[in-house]
Parts: structure tokens; sequence; C-alpha cells
């Protein structure tokens, strides 16, 4: 026994844990010098992050990154460290531990920090070499061992904890399958439609699920071998992984006779039935209930801080919770009840199918009571203040389902609002009043250095938006941080990256994209493929063979598809000129084949409409004998160029609009871009043909042309930007050319002109097209060499039989 | 009518991540063919608003439609949630590169 005599009273810490050390930190910072410190932990390592051993699974961190003492915090503490050395007795009477190895540590003030240990349920197996548990190190590195040598793991149990260990193992290349005894996964978090939103995009992304699975046994000769289910099925594994739930560790408290059930029991106060010994953290048990979030240890850890420094302050009640889980690309937020549970209470849903999107909001006597957010959790630290305050929704509530913005044109109203102590970011603890006295106290100013010193949103990055408007709101700026999309929920990588990556690394075909990438699905999704498809078409002019079944219906069969699946034919016609060769074939053909509408455009051609599928080749082959070629009124590529008449008929007429506007078309028809791309060409500033609002406008006036770029007269109307004004034709080829080639090069797949315009700024496009002369003449050779490769009427292929299959019946049968 | 398989054609008529349709009888049939070579028949009309499915983008083991993007399991023929219902599935399999449908 250590008989030196101690001046100041010794707190001996059992448990090296999250609970543990956060309440010495808090004590540190309250009392630095009022006790003498022991720490005692099973574990061989210092304090880590316990949740984020998911992403040390994944592959995203390293052990040594989510250390959060390390030993060299102890020692400038003066705090004596003992690990892998667990207590195995405590005598509350002669208030002394004794650690496995024999060591008798006397103690004036006990905490006891033993956090869990897995659940683990009485079926046969358990102990066969492959089986493991998700809790600490030990198991994430024997998992990763596993990964590496082994294909096939079986996780058992589909909440929080299991899903991110089946994605960690996914991602470390094994084949998963999830068993889980409930129907829907994350039942205690999520509604039915969210477990199934969740298990959607977790099956698209490779793991297979046994739901209403209940574990039989677990069987192997020398290793295990297989999982078998009460229902007779069968599953066969290397590795399984436990994950069924936690269960607090009592046993020392128990043995020394504390009061305990489920949990160690504790006061408002934090202190156990022995006025010497404290508990905190997942062993502790307060009026009835155990922990196991994050959120309620530090508010433990405070309380308790307190009392060992003497405070007299604030006791300790049960906070609110909410979970996210940890999974690139999914999203979840959950907090409160999950639904109505009479009706005294009122649910409101918000789903978009296509998006991924859903919500759902509980309210009972006008105040928010619950929350279930998929897909979009933007709005989950709103919601959840709400809730945490229980305030009255009042107005708030006919618009609340579309979140904070729908209620207040300031999109930082809602991070305003929200109380200094509220915690942002759950991962590491911080709350809004911590990031932004560190952005003070630090002088930061980007998303990067808040992160660094602060450690919001470092870990799964889920409170990205908030930490972003926080530092918006603190520097005054009123300008929120944007939040880069990825390309799709196969991928944690943004356009951007991805193009990047396809020019540096010479990347040639969408597989090797996926797999250097880390792709979460084998052949990606309907929203990912046409992207890649176009962005490696865009980069490899000519060397890139276009991926037909990459390309949504109306590219691939170069027509587009009505409601109800017959299609529509648009040819041609050049700066919106025709002549009787062309009306008098379009007439015959839309006889011929019994064509039932027949439309004038906005754009200036004819569309024949309810074309059969089958006709296509027909119709196309009869107008192409007319000299009529596709019009892509289906593409995302050129599709018009409007014209006026100009200075040919017009009395106003400035200059030849109409033949300019067939030069344009000339020069860019077949070209494939982000998204659709329209051109007008007015002959004076009257702008007949509504230049103004296209993505490329031209306005002829006396001296010349003006250029006129990134309007749209769509869901959100645009004016154009005025890019240049030009002299000569030629000159509004070679600008206009260069822009569209720059729109190719940089824009993100789907954005329309406008919105790339709106997001670079015109003042960067003005400086790459018209300032830099060189770069613009290399963008314009770029250009012409990509179109060396597309203007290839696709009509005329397919009408002499390209892609046959794409247009007859596979076959009949009776 | 007859159960029996019906000799359809040749995997390689129906291009890999892509579909081909069969009119059987009133009921027209998409067969999908996935990157793995398996091959899933399902009536040709998305439960949604009766979108042709056979010219939606296949992905793993699931279709979206092109009309309004609802995503379909080629092996259940269920809607993915948060959407509701299901395209009729037929039996469908292939042999020594030839597909059969059973009769639907």
């Amino acid at each position: 026994m250590n008989m030196i005599p101690r001046k100041r009273p010794h707190l001996v810490v059992v448990g090296n844990g999250m609970a543990g050390m956060r309440t010495v930190e808090e004590l540190l910072a309250r009392a630095p010098d009022a006790y003498d410190i022991t720490v005692f932990g099973a574990e061989p390592h210092p304090n880590y992050n316990r949740i984020l051993l998911s992403s040390v699974l994944a592959g995203e961190k390293e052990v040594g990154e989510i250390i959060i003492n390390p030993r060299s915090w102890y020692a400038e503490n003066h705090i004596a460290l003992h690990t892998d050395e667990p207590i195995t007795a405590l005598d509350p009477q002669a208030r002394i531990v004794t650690s496995e190895s024999g060591r008798v540590t006397p103690y004036d003030t006990l905490l006891l920090a033993t956090g869990s240990k897995p659940l683990a349920p009485p079926i046969p197996g358990l102990n066969l070499p492959g089986v493991c548990s998700f809790r600490d190190v030990k198991d994430v590195d024997q998992m990763i061992a596993a990964s590496q040598t082994h294909r096939r793991a079986v996780v058992i149990g589909g909440g929080l904890l299991g899903l991110e260990a089946a994605w960690g193992l996914k991602r470390r290349g094994m084949s998963v399958a999830v068993v889980h005894l409930m129907p829907t996964l994350m039942e205690r978090q999520l509604d039915r439609t969210a477990g199934e939103l969740l298990q959607r995009d977790l099956d698209s992304r490779g793991i297979a699920f046994f739901t209403n699975g209940q574990t039989e046994e677990i069987y192997g000769e020398n290793r295990v071998e297989g999982v078998r289910l009460a229902d007779g099925r069968d599953i066969p594994a290397d590795l399984v992984v436990m994950a069924i739930g936690i269960r607090p560790e009592i046993s020392l408290a128990k043995q020394a006779g504390l009061d305990a059930n489920r949990g160690v029991v504790v006061g408002d106060d934090m202190r156990t039935t022995d006025p010497h010994i404290y508990a905190v953290g997942e062993c502790a048990e307060h009026r009835g209930q155990c922990f196991g979030l994050v959120a309620p240890l530090w508010d433990m850890a405070k309380i308790c801080a307190d009392r060992l420094a003497g405070i007299d302050a604030p006791l300790f009640a049960a906070p609110k919770m909410s979970t996210r889980l940890k999974i690139t690309g999914i999203d979840v937020f959950s907090a409160g009840v999950l639904a109505a549970a009479d009706e005294s209470e009122d649910e409101i849903t918000f789903s978009d199918a296509a998006a991924g999107i859903y919500k759902k909001l509980v309210i009972r006597d006008d105040k928010l009571v619950g929350a279930v957010l998929y897909g979009d959790v933007a709005d989950g630290a709103w919601y959840f203040d709400l809730m945490c305050k229980g305030a009255n929704l009042g107005d708030l509530r006919p618009a609340m389902i579309f979140g904070a913005k729908s209620n207040d044109s300031d999109p930082l109203a809602a991070v305003a609002a929200m109380p200094d102590d509220a915690q942002v970011c759950g991962c590491n603890g911080v709350s809004k009043g911590a990031i932004l006295g560190c952005i003070k106290a630090k002088g930061l100013t980007t998303l990067d250095e808040v992160r660094a010193h602060s450690k919001a949103s470092a870990s799964c990055g889920s409170c990205t938006p908030q930490v972003g408007q926080l530092l918006a709101l603190a520097l005054g700026t009123g300008q929120v941080a944007e939040i880069v999309p990825t390309v799709c929920k196969c991928t944690s990588h943004t356009h951007e990256e991805v193009r990047a990556a396809i020019r540096e690394h010479g990347l040639k075909s969408m597989a090797e994209i996926r797999k250097r990438m880390g792709w979460s699905t084998p052949d990606g999704c309907a929203k990912c493929r046409p992207a890649l498809n176009y962005y490696l078409l865009c980069a490899w002019p000519g060397d890139y063979a276009d991926d037909s079944r990459s390309r949504f219906v109306n590219e691939r069969v170069h027509a587009n598809i009505q409601k109800d699946g017959t299609f529509s034919v648009v040819p041609r016609m050049w700066g919106g000129l025709t002549n009787p060769t062309e009306l008098r074939a379009i007439a015959d053909v839309v006889e011929k084949y019994e064509i039932p509408t027949v439309k004038v455009t906005g754009g200036q051609r004819i569309d024949l409409l309810g074309v059969k599928k089958q006709d296509l080749p027909g119709v196309w082959a009869d107008l192409n004998r007319a000299g009529m070629v596709s019009g892509h009124a289906y593409a995302k590529g050129l599709r018009t160029v409007k014209t006026c008449v100009g200075s040919e008929w017009c009395r106003f007429g400035t200059q030849d609009s109409t033949g300019l506007g067939v030069k344009l078309e000339k020069l860019m028809w077949g070209a494939w871009t982000p998204h659709k791309v329209k051109l007008a060409v007015s002959g004076c500033p009257r702008n007949c043909a509504e230049a103004s609002i296209k993505d490329i406008g031209v306005v002829c006036i006396e001296a010349g042309y003006e250029i006129l770029v990134g309007g749209n007269g769509g869901i959100e109307l645009r004016g154009t930007d005025k890019l240049a004004t030009v002299k000569s034709e030629d000159e509004v080829l070679e600008y206009s050319g260069a822009f569209l080639q720059l729109y190719r090069e940089q824009a993100r797949y789907l954005d329309r002109t406008a919105h790339w315009v709106a997001r670079v700024g015109i003042d960067y496009v003005r400086q790459r097209i018209v300032e830099d002369e060189t770069g613009r003449k290399d963008l314009y050779r770029r250009f012409l060499f990509a179109q060396s490769f597309s203007q290839t009427d696709p009509w005329a292929e397919r009408a002499a039989g390209t892609d046959a299959h794409e247009f007859k019946l596979m076959a009949s049968v009776e | 009518m007859s159960m029996d398989w019906i000799e359809i054609g040749s995997l390689s008529e129906i291009p890999r991540l892509g579909a081909r349709v069969v009119q059987a009888g009133k009921i027209p049939v998409a067969l999908f063919r996935t990157a793995d070579d398996q091959v899933f028949a399902m009536h040709d009309r998305c439960p949604h608003k009766q979108g042709p499915l056979s010219e939606g983008i296949v992905h793993g083991r699931q279709v979206t439609c092109p009309l309004h993007n609802w995503v379909i399991d080629l092996q259940s023929g269920e809607a993915a949630a948060p959407d509701h219902g299901a395209a009729a599935c037929f039996a469908a399999k292939v042999e020594n590169g030839t597909v059969w449908l059973k009769h639907p």
C-alpha cells in the first residue's frame, strides 16, 4: 500500500473513458489543485473517442487521430495513469481499490466511470474464433484483421452500432449481411418509413439484410462458419460481429454493495449511495434511466465536477437526446417520440422520393415533441432546439416542416436563436458558445480553421452547415459557407473532385472512377451514371465511347418520352428557318405514321407528338430524305437558336440576326453539355428573340454585337449577364464557342449556365473569355476539336440500323 | 393458357444494365439484365403512373423509372421507400445463354 502522506485529498477514477476523463477535465478547469488524481483504465490506450471507432473501422481515421487525451496531457496535469490495469475489487469501508495486478490504492473520493459492456445473448457459439463485439479498439483491430484475410461478415444487430459496423466492414471490402430482430432498422430512433429508406440506401450499397431474424446459433468447427436463424435461414460467415446493444458495467459497484439496478444508482448530484463515491457515464443510473449517448454524459461530467470542486451548483436533469448516424452520404436525424401516440398528438410529414428525403414532426399541445429526418438533416439542430425549449409553435407550425429558413428570410436566424450552451457537434461535444469563443479568441476565418481548433464538425461532419453558419454569424459577413454537393449518394466526392481525378489520373472509364474514388455501389445509380458518362465524354473527346446504358431514355433513343410512353420528334430548323420541302416531308410523315399532334414550339420549330417507339426509325428516315436532322430536343446539349428576321426584312434590324443564328447553330449542334443550352439572336435592342433569358444571347447593335450569357426563363427567371461587345460575326462565334466550352469543362452535371454563372460569378467568366485572349482561343480550339466527333446525325445512324434492338420487341408470345 | 417455360431468345440480345420488352399476350413484360448477367422479368409498367420501366436506368438490382424516378426492386417488383406499390414479377431464367420466361 502506498503510505506516502498526501497533502491533498486523493481522487481515484476507475475508468479511463470519455465520461471519466471529461469529468476530470471539467474538474481541472474549476479547481486545478484540489486533488491528487489517479486514473485506472482497463484498456491499454489513453482516453479515446469511442464514438469515432466506426470511422476507424471505415478507414476514415487512424486510432491515433481519435485520441482525446494523449499521455502528455496526464503528465502535464500530474495525473497518475495506469492503463491496461482493470480494478477488480472495491472496499468502501476501508476506501481502497485493488487492481488486477494486485496494486492497492487508497482514495478519499472515488469516481466510477466504468462504462458498458456489449450485450451477449445466450446463444451457442459466442466464443468461437471470428466472433467479436464492437466496443473498443481491440474489437476494431480484430475486425480489420479479419477483413484482410476473410470475405464474409455477418453483423447481428441493425441499430446504430450494428449499421456502422456493417458499413465499415463493407468499406473494407467484405461482403456483409445484417441480422436484425425487428422488421425495420434502428426502430428505436426511426419510424417505419425512415427505417425502410435507410435499408434501401444500404441495400443499394451492397449490404444484405435479414430482418425479423432471430439468431439461434453461431456455428463452426475451428472458426466461425455461419449463423443460423430460428426460421431456418442460414448465413455463411467468416466474421460475426455482435452489436445488439450494451449493458452498464456495474460488477465492481455490486460487489461493493452500492445500490444498483441496471446501472449504479446516482442522485441528482451524481453521488452513489456511498457519500465518497460518485458515478458518471454509461454505468450510472439516474432516476431509473441509463444513458448511452454522449450529450447526457457531458452534462453528468459538469455536474459531478461542480460537486468535486465544492461548487453547489445545478442538479442533473436528463436532457433530451438526439441521434445521428455516421455513415458517409447517409443522413439520419432523430429526436424525441417517433410517432403520434394518440389523437392529442399530430404528425406532419414530408416526402420526396426522388430526392430520397423524408421528414416527420410530432406535435403535442402546440409543442414539438419528436422529429425524424432522413436525407436532409440540415434542420435537425433547429428542431431539436425547439424541442428542448418546449417552445409554443404558433405561426411556425404551417411551414416548419420545410425548415428554419422557410420561417425566416435570414438563413442565420436559426443558429442565432440557439442558446450558447446548445450542443452543435455531438461527436466532439462542442457547444455553440465554445465555437463562437474559439472563432473570436483565435481570429478564425475559414471552416477548416474552425474545425481544426474547436473540433466542431471534425468527426462525422453532419453539423458542418451549422458550424458554417456560426462562422458567418461571428464574422458578420452574412455569407454562409457553401456546402459543396456530392455527385450522389454513392460517393462522398464532389463533382469537382471527380472531374479533377479524371484529368489527373487519366481515368478513362466509369469503372475506373468508381474503383479509384471508393464508390459504394458496384455500378452506380441513376444519378451518378449520366454525370460520369458526361464527364468522361467531355474530358476525352473522340477517345471515350459513350455508354448508352448510362443515358436517360431520351438521350438513348434520341426522342422525348411522353407520359403515355410514346415519343415526340423535333427536327432541326436552323435558326427557325424552314421551306416547302421540309414542311411537305413533315406533313407526309404525320399522315403516314398517324401522328396525333403537331405543334409549333417556343424554340421556333415543329414538334411531332405521340410517335410510337417502333415507328421512330421510319419517321427519321423520311425526315432525313428531305434533308432534316435531329433537333436534339431531348438532349443535355444544344437545343435551339431562336432568331428574329433581322436586317434582311425588318425596318429596325441592324445586322443579319437570322444568318448569324444559323451560323451559331451550325457551329454548336451536336455538342453534349452539362444541361440543355438554348440560344437566341435578336437583330436590334428591341430583342424580339428574347435573347436576354437564354444561355447565350446575342443582341445586334449598329456598332456590332452584344454577347449575353447565363440567362434562364424557366422555374427561376434569371436575366443574362453581359459578357462582351464585339465587332464581327467571327468574334461572336469565337466568344460563344469558348464560353460554351468553359461551361462544358467546369459546370456540374445538371447545372444550367444560369446556375453555373451565378456560382462562379460573371467577373470570372469575363476574365477567362474576354481578358485572357490566349485562353479564349485555346477554349475555342478545344470546342472545335470536340465538335469534330459530335456532329453526326444520330437519326440517320439509327434509321440505318444502329441500336436496332432499342426499337423492336424482343419477342411476342401468346 | 399454358404455364410452361417459353424460350425467348439469346441473353446477348438484352444489353447489360438494360432491358428488352416481350409482348406476352396483352401484357408487356420487361426483361432486365444486370451487370452480373442475371435476368429479371417484370410487368413493364411502373406502379406509380404506368411508366415503361424497360426504358429506365438499371443499377445493382434496381431500375429507376424514366417518368418520375421511382426506384423499383427487380427481384420483388416493389417500389423503394418512401414510395409504396409493386410491379408484377414473372419467373425468368438463363440456361446456356438462352433466356426463358414462364408464361405469365
